[in-house]
């Protein structure tokens, strides 16, 4: 289970950890077929649909990529501090915070430095002020004992509500009369597309972002200590750690990969920040997390597959004549069988232990 | 394995929160569609027309006022009409697009959210500059792509005689508004909604609760309340789906006035008429022109389009069964001067509700003046502050 500080290596279990949640996307997948039965499409039409519009060609992976990549940034605001035994479901609200910190510091700077130093200002802008919105979730937690999880819920709805007063009022530029936005960074300073593609930059911050988290975690002192409070606060703290500072200092890794996605939405996708920055990343990144069982490397893999489906809803549904939500249900089907699933891990007797192995310690899941 | 399934209280609990996520990401975007055009049969390939809205084609609002507008495209011959809901206003409305006119063939697009005109219209018109591109209210610009066009009708006309049977029912003379987002486009509705009344009785006031989002339903029915229990009586919104607000109203025994489309069925007693946008005009005038081989690039068609009830950018809703014969006389006399163009809702003297003379004795706006498509400020009468 994801909690634990170590695992003895099998084969079997490695297998187990694949075996089971492939099997429930099948499940998933079949279910979702007598769906499309019940509703009078043909179920292997809809299948290759699927395939075709999410993974078939380089420019169907574009597209699943270009969904997929606020969602794996986000969903490390879940996965890392779930290492310490947290539930944080602030993602949202420290996105939201991300695109405001970025946004302040690329107006602030115009163009006074050349772009790329601007860049790196709005990235650790947003970064900063996503860390320091889900630190404060880590601080009520381990200073006040408040629940980090109503907590961070709840300091979604005042960071939205901060953006909705911030764009509306002080920062906003008259000239937006539609759709109230601050004024815009430079064009200049504005995060472009990887070459040769239409994917901005925010996927390798992501995938890059996925594999530094797994490496802090799993192979660093201080990964191991955070898995340690995971595991058992009392028994950390007999042991010395110091369990506060861990805390926060995750948090604050956590909020700053959103806050990063935040800056990545401004300073790739829309150049000015304004109520899209909340439309649901943050909670698509908390179900990528769960998903992915916490573990930073899947998210990304489990970002990619939601952002299949995400993108496969259009054309999906143009050629097959099936309801709005078909889309959703499907989306449903596949995270709720992946969830149950959960509850498989060592029931088959196939993936059990044959016989106590040769202490190899290596600290895999 | 014999082993019984245990779970721990903290596993329930992670997958009954991972499990309400889902109802959080319902917001989040997925596209739905559906195909509703005519297969075409015949040997001229028909021409495909994307419409895209932002939420459910059937929210009894802006989207499905839109998606009825394309209903009305589709019955034409020669396009084959194809839709997507549910897209947000975020690089999913590019891929929606891209997708439209390199997969489907579409060779005229109506992204109709107010979101996604920039920077996502103008990006992908840029692309493609064989696509034409129109967008409900936004404004175009010099040194916009030029197969960008933009639309939008005077629909505060149409609230102005909601005004005028709103003035007629409320006994109290306290009216309320729900109103999404202080911006040019409803700050003119409620306007016109006020002056509509204060025609009839000077003394009507018109009370306004901005909820700062284009949908949160329970900011809305709380709007409503509040609103009844301060004593208004007729109530009226401008938010993306006035389902709630008109459900909340005839609940609460107080009478409504409905937006975007007609929402009689959700109210028979309590709802008196509405302003409803009519795309089917427009829509099919556009269709038209580009099946006549006119395009925004060569100049055939004006790259803003605006227009009143003289040119059927909208109508009211049928009137209710408590609208009285005077009522129905009143609104009518000012719907024929809508009808051809000689009304002027906005003429001096004019006040703002901060006591600020907007116009002064002798001046007026025409519905064309651009000073009200940048409309900042509420007329005197309304309760309320942009």
């Amino acid at each position: 289970m994801f909690l634990t500080a170590i695992d003895r290596y099998s084969w079997r279990k490695s297998l187990e950890a694949i075996c089971i949640p492939v099997g429930a996307v099948l499940v998933a997948l079949i279910i979702f077929g007598v769906f499309c039965a019940v509703v009078g499409a043909n179920p292997f039409g809809v299948y290759g649909s699927i395939y075709k519009a999410a993974f078939g060609g380089w420019s169907a992976w574009q597209r699943t990529f270009i969904q997929a990549s606020p969602l794996m940034l986000s969903a490390l605001c879940t996965v890392l501090p779930a290492r310490l035994g947290l539930v944080i479901i602030g993602n949202e609200g420290a996105l939201v915070m991300g695109g405001l910190g970025a946004i302040a510091v690329g107006l602030s700077l115009g163009e006074s430095l050349p772009p790329l130093l601007v860049q790196i200002g709005m990235a650790m802008g947003g970064m900063l002020f996503g860390g320091i919105w889900i630190a404060i979730a880590g601080a009520l937690r381990h200073y006040r004992a408040v629940n980090e999880t109503i907590s961070s819920l709840l300091l979604n709805y005042i960071a939205i509500a901060f953006l909705n007063h911030l764009v509306g009022g002080p920062m906003r530029d008259p000239s937006s009369l539609n759709k109230p936005s601050t004024f815009p960074i430079a064009e200049i300073n504005r995060l472009g597309d990887i070459p040769g593609t239409r994917i901005h930059y925010g996927l390798l911050y992501g995938l890059i972002a996925c594999i530094v988290a797994y490496i802090l975690i799993q192979r660093t002192t201080f990964g191991f200590a955070a898995r340690t409070a995971g595991g058992n606060v009392r028994a950390a703290q007999i042991a010395g750690l110091p369990v506060g500072k861990l805390t926060i200092i995750i948090c604050f890794l956590a909020g700053s990969c959103a806050g990063l996605a935040g800056m990545v939405e401004v300073a790739a996708v829309h150049g000015v920040a304004n109520e899209s920055l909340n439309v649901g990343y943050g909670y698509g990144g908390i179900l990528v997390a769960f998903v992915a069982r916490h573990n930073p490397l899947a998210s990304a893999l489990v970002a990619t597959l939601l952002g299949g489906i995400l993108a496969s809803g259009g054309i999906l549904q143009r050629s097959h004549d099936l309801p709005d939500a078909t889309v959703l249900v499907f989306q449903g089907l596949v995270f709720l069988m992946v969830l149950y699933s959960d509850s498989l891990y060592g029931r088959f007797a196939f993936f059990q232990e044959r016989e106590t192995l040769p202490s190899n310690l290596s600290p895999i899941e | 394995m014999t082993e019984k399934l245990k779970l721990s209280r903290r596993q329930i609990v992670r997958g009954i929160l991972a499990t309400t996520a889902f109802g959080l990401t319902s917001k989040f975007g997925t596209g739905c569609s559906s195909q509703s055009g005519t297969g075409q049969t015949s040997e001229d390939e028909p021409l495909v027309v994307g419409f895209i809205y932002v939420g459910p084609k059937d929210d009894f609002g802006y989207n499905q006022s839109h998606a009825e507008g394309a209903a009305a495209v589709a019955e034409l011959t020669g396009f084959k009409v194809i839709e997507q809901a549910n897209v947000p206003e975020t690089q999913a409305v590019q891929e929606t697009m891209r997708e439209m006119i390199e997969i489907d063939g579409a060779k005229v697009l109506f992204p109709t959210s107010f979101g996604y005109f920039d920077p996502h219209i103008l990006e992908i018109a840029e692309e493609f500059p064989d696509v034409q591109f129109f967008h409900a209210g936004g404004l175009y610009e010099e040194g916009m792509p030029a197969n960008v066009g933009s639309y939008f009708g005077y629909i505060d006309e149409a609230q102005y005689l909601a005004g005028i049977v709103a003035a007629h029912n409320t006994k109290t003379g306290k009216l309320g508004f729900v109103a999404a987002k202080p911006i040019p486009q409803v700050l003119r509705n409620i306007n016109g909604y006020t002056l509509g009344a204060k025609s009839i009785n000077p003394e009507i006031t018109t009370q306004v609760v901005f909820t700062g989002d284009w949908a949160a339903p329970v900011k809305e029915a709380e709007a409503v309340n509040s609103m009844v229990n301060q004593g208004a009586d007729v109530i009226t919104c401008h938010v993306d789906s006035p389902k709630v607000v008109i459900e909340t109203a005839s609940k609460r025994g107080v009478f409504c006035t409905g937006y975007h489309t007609d929402q009689s069925a959700l109210a028979p007693e309590a709802y008196l008429t509405g302003a409803e946008w009519d795309w089917k005009s427009i829509y099919t005038q556009y269709a038209n022109w580009v099946k006549e081989g006119k395009s925004l690039m060569n100049g055939d068609i004006p790259h803003i389009v605006r227009g009143g009830l003289a040119e059927n950018f909208w109508e009211l809703s049928p009137y209710g069964p408590a609208v009285s014969e005077a009522a129905k006389a009143d609104a009518e006399a000012i719907k024929e001067k809508f009808a051809d163009a000689s009304m002027v809702i906005y003429s001096g003297e004019l006040k703002d509700n901060e006591g600020q003379v907007i116009l002064s004795d002798g001046e007026a706006y025409e519905q064309q003046a651009i000073e009200l498509e940048t409309t900042d400020w509420l007329v005197d009468g309304v309760q309320g502050s942009v």
